[in-house]
């Protein structure tokens, strides 16, 4: 009986994952096939864009430039013992533009967006709000849910890019200002060893793909909600660890495509 | 909030973006991806190539003239075989010496193209016929090594020579 119980829980965790996997995907093709309002009415996406991209703007500045700052710092420290600190900007600027731009904006946008997205729509939803529309013939999934979708898969690639910019700054102001490596090296050191197709474009790339991934999990969180302020509040914290996982395992899978031969 | 306050930042915020990804793409990268001018590929087989690598710079006087663009195994010479493009804008003799040198004491391994005194230049799919293979170093320090020891076996006292020998 105790084996039965066992096997069987395993057998209801399983579909249950399977269920909600499915019910994420009709969602995601439901979204996407009536974003036809969002692009007629772009007013709509622009106020999300405020939202979840300029209202995240100052914490990815100060966060870049931090960790700018530790790599400029800690890039010294190790490339000093080898003689070869003049490297620090290539360094930096592959760490931040490969990695670290996309995989800690995501991160940030995550928590800072994506738990903001998912309070908001999960209300929304509690309140009977969504269903109030339904009622007056408004499409909640292309009023409320298409315009968040896209003004986060817009807002992402401009955001890490920001971060990118501002730790290569961060690195500049401790390795060169601070730490005297010399300023012309560190800048053409770096233009010889970072190519733009290669590693900027690839950045590029997988930030969209974070936004994408961070913004749809965050957007079915909070419309498949339990209507409660506990199903609120479990939503939330589902978003911010459901998408940090998933950008750390998509970044892996992306990276392993894309640097392979480097 | 008022419309145009939103229109505002979000155009803000959306300039900022786009002028961060202009940045990288010109300060921080070598913007080559945009422009490809027409190349010229020359071949040159060394006995050994160390450790270049494709997309390696081709040299010549210090200035990148091309890349390194294939590097094969030839079978029948048991040699290895470098194809490279070369800017179009720059023409060599037929008589170059292709050599892979390496910059800095540790740094990434280059060909080096010397050009010879010939009235013809290299032309598309030709070979550079004289090439110097990278040293390798621990073929150097083993020659060190050994000759070190055929100096001391002629000398009484070997031990002095080796020390200066050794002084960097």
């Amino acid at each position: 009986m105790k084996a039965n119980n066992f096997f069987s829980r395993i057998g209801r965790f399983t579909l249950d994952s399977i269920t909600r996997l499915g019910t994420a995907t009709r969602f995601l093709s439901q979204v996407l096939m009536r974003s036809g309002t969002s692009w007629r009415r772009f007013q709509l996406v622009i106020r999300e864009i405020y939202s979840s991209g300029v209202l995240s703007l100052i914490i990815i500045v100060a966060s870049g430039l931090f960790v700018g700052m530790v790599l400029g710092l800690q890039g010294y420290q190790t490339l000093q013992t080898y003689g070869s600190a003049q490297s620090l900007g290539v360094l930096v600027a592959l760490s931040l533009v490969r990695e670290l731009g996309p995989v800690v904006a995501a991160l940030l946008f995550a928590s800072r967006a994506g738990s903001a997205i998912t309070a908001e729509v999960g209300l929304m939803k509690t309140t009977e709000q969504l269903q109030a529309m339904e009622m007056m013939a408004v499409d909640p999934i292309a009023r409320i849910v298409a315009p968040r979708f896209w003004g986060g898969v817009i807002s992402m690639p401009l955001l890490a890019a920001i971060f990118s910019m501002t730790g290569i700054y961060g690195g500049y102001l401790i390795g060169v200002r601070l730490l005297g490596v010399d300023d012309g090296t560190f800048w053409s050191q770096m233009q010889s060893a970072v190519s733009f197709r290669e590693d900027i474009l690839n950045g590029v790339i997988k930030s969209a793909v974070f936004g994408f991934a961070v913004t749809v999990i965050a957007l079915f969180e909070g419309y498949d909600a339990v209507p409660t302020a506990e199903g609120i509040s479990r939503a939330t914290t589902r978003t911010v660890v459901t998408s940090s996982l998933t950008i750390l395992a998509l970044d892996f899978i992306l990276t392993a495509f894309m640097f392979r031969g480097a | 909030m008022d419309r145009t306050l939103l229109d505002f930042w979000v155009g803000l915020f959306v300039t900022l973006g786009i002028a961060a990804l202009f940045a990288l793409a010109l300060k921080v990268s070598n913007s080559e991806g945009f422009s490809r001018g027409s190349t010229y590929t020359v071949t040159a087989s060394f006995n050994n190539i160390g450790a270049l690598k494709v997309r390696a710079p081709v040299k010549s006087a210090g200035v990148v003239v091309g890349r390194v663009s294939a590097i094969h195994f030839d079978n029948k010479t048991f040699e290895a075989l470098v194809s490279m493009q070369l800017d179009s804008r720059y023409a060599f003799p037929k008589d170059t010496s292709a050599s892979i040198l390496t910059s800095g004491l540790l740094g990434e391994q280059y060909l080096a193209l010397d050009p010879g005194g010939d009235s013809h230049n290299l032309v598309n799919g030709d070979t550079i016929k004289i090439t110097q293979s990278a040293v390798v170093l621990e073929n150097l320090i083993s020659q060190f090594l050994y000759n070190k020891a055929s100096d001391s076996g002629n000398q009484s006292n070997g031990g002095g020579a080796a020390n200066v020998g050794v002084k960097p």
